[in-house]
């Protein structure tokens, strides 16, 4: 059993790179999922998303880079850290041929699960099939597997838990289901949940920390708070002193507009009009600055891309 | 491992398609006991057409043991593709049914799941093996009772002695299951390579089919390769049936007369066998999962 | 081939018959006696290990039990297991070697068999129509038993026969009966056998054109105990 729960940083990803032939699928990525975290990983389809995961999930073997999940070297360590990972990819394929309750007690079995009935009822109960539970699967909706094959990801009561793309082909209920089985996993169940999605709508509504990618390369990374803030332009600062230049707009009137420091780097939530303000008090204030990039809202961000009119690299940091 | 194998075993009869072979096999073997229940003689006679215009063939030819050769003779070239049907799914199954990415998420080694699978083959190889024995040696002695063994080989006739023949049955029983274990090695080894079951079991009776052709070509050019053909040696469960004589050409109970080539395309097979699996086993290990 | 052996015949007519001319009444007498012994036996059973040996045919050694009745009826029964024979080669048995009616006896001079001196006589048919075209007997006359017999039939080619005789010799029975003939190579249709045909040249070789053999070991002989006509059918 791996020491998780004192992890802050449930999965660490470095340089991590993934080339089939001449394509790079993933490239130099790097990310970081806190313990807690509604991670969402978004990007058009194709963007890496899906490589990017099944390299968390040693679907895929990577090219370059490393991950570690739980502060374990993924390569080292894969069998205990799956132990405590619980994923649905893509759609969730059962045995066809088995019931909801053979399935489920198939994989159980298969993730070091004792699958005794209680468990399994219990699980299936959790996820609205009790009733169904031994009819085969073959005779399911979309939606009724998509639910069994959470309960599959969730019955060896995992801490970290991947779903990608969890609400492709689903009806407006169950889309909803599904956002509400992320929150309760988070909040109620304190489970970190990494959940991809080409939709910003459906991520925005629950992610706590966001990650944008696009042919394989990270364009931006945040939290909801940051990136989500429609009024504000997130001002990343790069200056000679952080420490004299955080005194000096604390002591300003643009004190509560500071955010917490990022990779070296100052942020300012600012509306675009004050942006000219604020770089005049801090030059007047003698702040030797390097640098001042203005970021955009992660809606018009996320078009921009999803569009295809994204210079890569602009907002990379 | 052990677990495994119960999952893979449990995965495997609890499919329609299994019991399809070994309904097939009872229905394939079920005709030919009607047929030469019914028609025996005539296929005595003509078998040994030749032979009866100058030998005069007393006694019960149609016995169990020599119902149960032609059973072998006619289906063993079949039963490949009873085989392919499961051993050449077994990954390329999962694949396209999207289960193969759930089950590699487990915290499981990539080498136990694919020895689980392969080993699951085996066992519905050797079942499917047992149930030809059963169906085709077993219920054919009862129906047709026993007795000496007549044999028209290529070139010369073998009669087997009664008492002499059941081991030989043991024998070519086992030989046939690892020439059968080969082909579902070989249809596990292509089921690597696609993510739907037609291609690979396609794929696995074209191969048969190519290098028993191969085999049974007499042309120079092919009588190098054909050695190294597992094809070629398939069927060599038939020199179970074939025994020494002494001097005075008297039969030697519970001879063979060329072990060797019996050890030497068991050998064959089983390098095969390794190879296959082997390889399977190595290219799983790094496959990229993208079902 | 008629023609060929009509000629041969012609050839012992004219040589034999005439050059022994006069040996020709003791001749008849001398099958006539030998015959007169076999008569004493109305009818038998016997147990005997049958091998058949023909290079390309590998048999084991069976069981087989045999059945005679006077004048001509015989039957060889396997017992259990698959027996083959030359085909006709069945039917002549000590009981038909010596025509029943209507022949013509021949000395052909003295010989051995093994070690026994033996008197050669040819027998030929007055008849046209019957099987046996010829038949040459090597004669024991001291203890008037046939040590060996050639047939020439008309549809199944030559046999030959050599007997061994021991405690039976009184009746005329043997103990061992080598019976030789010309074994023709055959050749089974093609794609019967399923089989890769790879068997050697050589061992190929060595199993065509042998003469085959079946060779029968009499043991237990029951002599005369009234047959019934129905074991023969």
């Amino acid at each position: 059993m791996l020491l998780y729960n004192s992890m802050q940083q449930i999965v660490k990803v470095s340089q991590l790179t993934k080339q089939f032939n001449n394509l790079t699928a993933v490239n130099q990525l790097s990310f970081s999922v806190e313990s807690g975290d509604v991670y969402g990983f978004l990007g058009q389809n194709g963007a890496g998303k899906s490589t990017t995961i099944r390299m968390l999930l040693t679907l895929i073997t990577p090219t370059s880079g490393e991950i570690s999940i739980f502060g374990y070297d993924l390569n080292k360590h894969r069998k205990e850290i799956l132990q405590q990972i619980g994923a649905v990819i893509e759609k969730p394929d059962v045995y066809k041929y088995l019931s909801a309750y053979e399935n489920l007690k198939l994989f159980a079995k298969l993730s070091g699960v004792k699958p005794t009935n209680k468990l399994l009822m219990d699980q299936l109960e959790m996820v609205g099939l009790a009733s169904r539970a031994h009819d085969t699967v073959k005779t399911f909706s979309q939606g009724m597997k998509q639910r069994l094959g959470i309960g599959i990801a969730l019955v060896h009561n995992p801490q970290l838990i991947i779903l990608d793309e969890p609400t492709n082909g689903l009806d407006p209920q169950g889309i909803a289901d599904i956002r509400n089985l992320i929150l309760i996993l988070s909040r109620e169940m304190k489970k970190t949940v990494i959940v991809s999605s080409h939709l910003l709508n459906e991520i925005e509504q629950i992610a706590t920390r966001i990650l944008i990618i696009d042919k394989g390369q990270k364009l931006v990374e945040g939290s909801s708070a940051e990136l989500f803030n429609d009024q504000q332009t997130i001002l990343q600062i790069s200056v000679a002193n952080n420490e004299s230049a955080i005194q000096t707009i604390q002591s300003s009137n643009w004190a509560n507009n500071l955010l917490p420091e990022r990779d070296g780097q100052i942020m300012v939530g600012l509306n675009k009009e004050d942006i000219p303000n604020f770089n005049r008090m801090l030059a007047a204030s003698g702040v030797d600055i390097y640098s001042l990039q203005a970021r955009h809202s992660l809606e018009d961000y996320f078009l921009q891309v999803t569009a295809g009119k994204q210079h890569v690299g602009t907002f990379t940091n | 491992m052990w677990e495994h194998l119960q999952i893979e075993l449990y995965k495997v009869f609890k499919r329609p398609r299994t019991y399809l072979s070994f309904a097939a096999i009872t229905a394939l073997i079920g005709v030919i006991q009607l047929g030469l229940l019914v028609d025996g003689k005539e296929y005595a006679d003509f078998v040994m057409a030749d032979f009866a215009n100058s030998f005069s063939v007393d006694g019960k030819i149609l016995n169990g043991y020599f119902i149960c050769y032609v059973i072998l003779q006619l289906l063993l070239v079949h039963v490949p593709l009873l085989i392919a049907l499961i051993a050449a799914d077994m990954i390329s199954g999962e694949a396209n049914m999207g289960t193969l990415r759930i089950l590699l998420t487990k915290p499981q080694s990539r080498t136990s799941i694919v020895m689980a699978k392969f080993i699951a083959s085996v066992i519905y190889t050797l079942l499917l093996l047992i149930w030809i024995a059963i169906m085709g040696l077993f219920l054919s002695m009862l129906i047709f009772g026993t007795d000496d063994l007549f044999l028209m080989k290529s070139s010369y006739v073998v009669i087997v002695k009664e008492s002499d023949v059941f081991w030989r049955y043991a024998g070519a029983f086992c030989f046939a299951a690892l020439a059968m274990v080969t082909v579902a090695a070989l249809g596990f080894f292509l089921s690597f390579f696609a993510e739907n079951s037609i291609g690979p079991i396609v794929a696995t009776m074209s191969v048969i089919i190519v290098c028993t052709i191969l085999s049974t070509m007499n042309i120079p050019l092919f009588n190098l390769i054909k050695p190294y053909l597992f094809t070629t040696h398939m069927i060599t469960w038939k020199e179970f049936f074939d025994f020494k004589v002494n001097d005075a050409n008297e039969a030697i109970i519970g001879s063979i007369q060329y072990p060797d080539k019996i050890i030497r395309s068991a050998t064959v097979l089983a390098v095969h066998i390794v190879l296959f699996v082997g390889s399977a086993v190595l290219l799983f290990r790094k496959k990229d999962i993208l079902s | 081939m008629k023609m060929k052996l009509n000629k041969k015949l012609l050839f012992l007519f004219t040589t034999i018959f005439l050059s022994v001319a006069s040996h020709a009444q003791d001749m008849n007498a001398l099958v006539m006696k030998v015959k007169a012994k076999l008569e004493k036996v109305k009818d038998y059973t016997a147990d005997g290990r049958m091998k058949t040996d023909v290079a390309f045919i590998k048999a084991p050694i069976g069981r087989v039990k045999v059945y005679f009745k006077s004048p001509d009826k015989f039957k060889l029964q396997r017992d259990g297991g698959i027996s083959v024979l030359p085909k006709g080669g069945v039917s002549i048995n000590i009981g038909s070697m010596i025509m029943q009616t209507g022949f013509v006896a021949i000395d052909a001079g003295m010989s051995t068999v093994g070690n026994t001196p033996v008197r050669i006589v040819k027998l030929l048919p007055e008849a046209d129509a019957g099987e046996i075209i010829l038949s040459t007997l090597y004669i024991d006359e001291t203890n008037l038993l046939i040590r060996k017999s050639v047939t020439t039939t008309r549809e199944n080619g030559t046999y030959e026969m050599e007997l061994q005789y021991g405690k039976y010799a009184s009746y005329g029975l043997p103990d061992k009966v080598l019976f030789s003939f010309n074994a023709k190579d055959y050749k089974l249709p093609k794609g019967i056998t399923l089989e890769f045909d790879d068997t050697d040249k050589a061992v190929k070789d060595k199993m065509k054109g042998k003469k085959g053999r079946v060779e029968i070991n009499y043991t237990a002989y029951t002599i005369n105990t009234g047959l019934s006509d129905a074991i023969f059918k």
